[in-house]
């Protein structure tokens, strides 16, 4: 009797599965029409049904890509592998085998939108919960999170039970939490243990159970699972707050660090800088239009080079203009504005009046996820650390180093200095190339925040200005602790006043602070500073 | 020797003053597109579209016979040299039409000079609306157009509940999101779903706003930015979103001022799946469509310029005005202005363009998905054309207003409660 039973199931199978091998393609046919609803209900009929079936991912994944296709002559859905110009090499979805390749003129494309892709992606999350890949595990986990229902316990439980990664694990966890809050049986304890997660669902469901719960005992307890998510969420957002502001600050800081050397220390009003932060952010351009192999470590390459390029052309200037005018704040001035449009101009002949592509490399792209509540983006966070290395070896090369030595003596006391045998003319010429090579390398790091393009100085100066005035000039510690001193309090205003209520307030602020200390935070002191 | 001087003498008179008759019978047709300053980078293109519709003209015989002959000024975006510039057209060079402007400031600024010589501009750029002028023609989308359009393709089709309208702080995204907000409160919106945020122009640092949409679309709700952001603030934004990990499909971005020629020479990976609003774009499979991308690659000599809306608008603009000079028989500005009512031209996504009586054009609305080769893929678009409103429904000062340039009535803003029309055209 047993036997007779389990044949009459394998029989079953095999003829089911021997019908839908035929029926799959049957099946996604609507997929051909225009409408996303319809698409969007195939493809969940087809997830269901055929979730055993090789074909269902493939076709997932290439309406995920963009990659299906289907001939216009017999309808017929083929996937697409290799492009070369006009022509399409591609597979058939049903068989599996390479076809002929055609000009894409052959071929209609199936379209998804961000709805349906965001469809598919649920779909392929539970397909790919037990791939061999952590990370895709971890993403296909996370995908599920935004969508938890009652139907995908099972496929929790069941990957609870195999998975040793413990980042996936702690999602998994979050998820059947929720699935118990939700639907399970003992909420009590499931609504206890949501409160140490943090992620928007998490958050949605005690919201949930708060409002909707009859029970007086639940209510409470979700309303301290809320209240102690929502102190941890009002702890990282602080934290975010902060680090935001150390990035705008660490910005700041590159962008006058060079003005700090040329304004501070030499006293030259070099309305030019920006223009050659610009260099900097072109040179970025122009390697990883020479070097397109090598778009990775562009950025790293770059740094000397800049480096090189805007020192050298701070040299030339300083030889040229500057140093005929020292002394003479207002003729600097207004000679160094006229270098910058100069500069400027020189920047759109050569590469054009509009802004240039420059490629984030990968590893600078996405953020740290510390957990759903913060993550910090990487290109900030490497740019914080760059700043502050700048700054450790600008503060070496000054103290340390005998051109730092005799930097400081002809700024203190130039006759002094020359007297002493220094070459006062050429330790000139060098500070002024090494200000202008810093904001050089500022460039490039502003390369991977902003728009590269002829008016990219412009927007920084007036702020470099403002750091080094307010950290006190001549100081460097003064333009550290300026620079992330304004870039925090302009992300804590921000939130509530607004980006542009922002500016104007922190502009007022530094007018009043003058005020009171004309000499800025740090002001310096002696026989120097009196002059 | 004498006799050939004679002759040399005659010959040059008759030459010159075949010269001053030829020019006699040309068409003037003024270009007032700033080509240089910040919004060179946009408007030069337009110029250049003018002239090449001018120079297929002339070579199709003119209009009425004549030829046209372009003269083209720089008002340098600078907007009162606009109204300058725009007077030196009309008094000295005498023209007969004028293609012109993108700011709409620089607008308001040729309007009074335009009304009081009476010429004629075409208009060729999406804008805030609320204003008619009977002097200006409209060939741009209205916010009814663009926007209302793209907040109903993302509430029904994509079922967002929570809106965030992101804009740069000036008159065109402050008059669209006040639209906007008026719409979706007439939705049934809440007002604590919607978050509305200005940043000054060319903002860069997009850190804490791109952190505050992502904590308020964390609420469960689906969550969409309706994006005025101008110019190149949007790049920044964008890499931020990716970065933040906010992709398309969590939160999309539906933007009015990212076009074809915004996107070439940029970095689109963080922009792919977002979305933009027209009434055109280059991808759309047409003959027209493709005969024109043919002929501006063609004219402007370089393979990898592409086409956009504005550009369109132009086209439209130019070949209704052809149009309509020939149904009036005269160049005469008040002639034209009556004969351009009603005239159709096909557009060119393969449909019809009809001048409404409130000088505003039928469009068909597109939104697309951007793509990485800097193109967009259309994934919805109305099934109709839209009649471009000149008064919002939706905002209570201009609710009542309504604009008919036809006889009788012949008011850009005739108010059908009071039955006053206010003579004020902006």
């Amino acid at each position: 009797m047993k036997t007779i039973f389990i044949k009459i199931i394998l029989l079953n199978l095999l003829l089911i599965t021997s019908v839908f091998s035929g029926k799959f393609e049957n099946d996604i046919k609507p997929l051909l029409k225009n409408s996303f609803k319809t698409k969007e209900v195939v493809i969940n009929q087809v997830s269901q049904k055929y979730s055993e079936n090789d074909k269902l991912q493939t076709l997932l994944q290439a309406l995920m890509k963009g990659d299906l296709f289907y001939t216009k002559q017999d309808k017929t859905f083929v996937v697409l592998y290799k492009k070369e110009g006009k022509i399409y090499y591609t597979k058939s979805l049903e068989t599996q085998k390479q076809l002929e390749p055609m000009n894409k003129k052959m071929f209609k494309k199936v379209k998804t939108n961000n709805r349906l892709r965001s469809t598919i992606r649920e779909k392929l999350a539970e397909l790919n919960l037990f791939s061999k890949d952590r990370d895709i595990r971890y993403n296909s986990a996370k995908n599920m999170l935004k969508h938890v229902s009652q139907n995908s316990s099972v496929l929790v439980q069941k990957a609870l039970k195999i998975e040793k990664d413990s980042k996936v694990l702690s999602v998994l966890n979050e998820i059947n939490t929720i699935i118990n809050v939700k639907f399970g049986t003992d909420k009590q304890e499931a609504i206890v243990k949501l409160g140490d997660y943090l992620s928007p669902q998490s958050l949605q469901a005690l919201k949930e159970i708060y409002a909707s719960s009859e029970d007086k005992e639940l209510k409470e307890l979700a309303r301290l699972s809320i209240a102690s998510i929502n102190r941890s969420k009002d702890f990282y957002a602080f934290v975010e707050k902060a680090f935001f502001g150390l990035s705008l600050g660490s910005i700041l800081l590159l962008a006058a660090i060079g003005l700090a050397i040329t304004f501070g220390v030499m006293k030259v009003i070099n309305m030019a800088h920006g223009e050659m932060m610009m260099l900097g952010a072109y040179t970025v351009y122009a390697l990883q239009k020479s070097m397109p192999n090598l778009i990775e470590y562009s950025v790293i390459i770059a740094i000397p080079v800049a480096f090189l390029v805007s020192g050298i052309i701070g040299i030339i200037i300083e030889r040229l203009v500057i140093r005929h005018l020292y002394g003479r704040p207002l003729e600097t001035l207004l000679a160094t504005f006229g270098i910058s449009l100069i500069l400027q101009q020189m920047v759109r002949s050569i590469f054009s009046p509009l802004n240039q592509e420059v490629k984030t490399p990968q590893w600078m792209s996405g953020a740290l996820e510390i957990n759903s509540a913060l993550s910090l983006t990487y290109n900030r966070l490497y740019i914080i650390i760059f700043a502050l290395l700048v700054f450790a070896g600008i503060l070496l090369v000054l103290n340390k180093t005998s051109l730092g030595l005799k930097v400081r003596a002809v700024t203190q006391n130039r006759k002094m200095a020359q007297a002493m045998g220094i070459k006062t003319g050429l330790i000139d010429a060098l500070t002024f190339g090494i200000g202008s090579g810093i904001a050089g390398i500022a460039g490039v790091a502003l390369s991977q925040l902003t728009n590269v393009g002829p008016n990219l100085g412009q927007a920084y100066i007036v702020d470099s200005f403002m750091v080094v005035v307010f950290g006190g000039v001549g100081n460097l510690w003064g333009t550290l602790i300026g620079a992330i001193t304004l870039g925090e309090i302009n992300k804590f205003i921000e939130p509530v006043a607004g980006a542009v209520l922002a500016k104007v307030i922190i502009l007022v602020f530094i007018i009043l602070f003058i005020q009171k200390r004309p000499r800025g935070l740090f002001a310096q002191k002696g026989r120097d500073a009196e002059d | 020797m004498k006799k050939m001087l004679a002759k040399t003498l005659t010959i040059a008179a008759i030459v010159t003053m075949g010269i001053t008759a030829q020019a006699a019978d040309t068409i003037k047709v003024g270009v007032l597109h700033s080509l240089s300053g910040t919004m060179a980078i946009s408007e030069t293109t337009l110029k250049d579209t003018v002239l090449m519709l001018i120079e297929e003209q002339n070579k199709k015989g003119g209009v009425l016979g004549k030829k046209l002959e372009p003269v083209v000024v720089d008002p340098a975006s600078n907007w009162p040299l606009f109204a300058e510039k725009m007077r030196g057209l009309l008094t000295k060079d005498k023209v007969d039409v004028t293609f012109g402007c993108w700011t709409s400031v620089s607008r308001k600024s040729v309007l009074p000079v335009l009304e009081e010589l009476n010429g004629i501009l075409f208009y060729p750029v999406q804008y805030e609306g609320e204003e008619s002028s009977k002097n200006v023609f409209y060939t741009g989308a209205a916010p009814n157009q663009q926007a209302i359009p793209a907040v109903n393709y993302l509430m029904n089709e994509i079922g967002v509940k929570r809106w965030v309208l992101a804009g740069t702080d000036y008159v065109y995204p402050r008059t669209t999101n006040k639209i906007l907000k008026a719409y979706l409160i007439a939705k049934g919106v809440k007002e604590s779903d919607i978050m509305i945020n200005y940043t000054p122009f060319g903002h860069s640092d997009w850190q804490s706003i791109v952190s505050n949409i992502k904590k308020f679309g964390s609420t469960g709700k689906k969550t969409a930015v309706v994006s005025t952001i101008n110019g190149d603030a949007n790049v920044p934004f964008y890499k931020e979103l990716g970065n933040q990990g906010i992709s398309a499909e969590n939160i999309p971005v539906v933007a009015f001022s990212v076009g074809e020629e915004e996107l070439s020479g940029l970095d689109t990976k963080p922009l792919v799946g977002h979305l933009a609003a027209w009434n055109y774009f280059q991808s759309v499979e047409d003959d027209i469509n493709s005969e024109f991308i043919a002929s501006w690659k063609k004219f402007i000599k370089n393979d990898k310029r592409v086409t956009n809306d504005p550009m369109e608008a132009t086209y439209i603009g130019f070949n209704m005005w052809v149009k309509a000079v020939e149904k009036a028989g005269t160049t005469d500005s008040d002639a034209v202005i009556d004969a351009m009512v009603g005239v159709s031209v096909p557009n060119l996504t393969g449909g019809l363009a009809t001048m409404m009586p409130n000088h505003h054009l039928t469009k068909p609305v597109l939104i697309g998905e951007i793509q990485e080769n800097g193109q967009f893929e259309t994934v919805w678009e109305t099934p109709d054309t839209v009649v471009g409103d000149a008064w919002s429904d939706f905002l209570p000062g201009s609710k009542d207003l309504i604009s008919d340039w036809r006889k009788p009535l012949e008011c850009g803003n005739y108010n059908v409660k009071t039955g006053k029309c206010s003579g004020q055209n902006y």
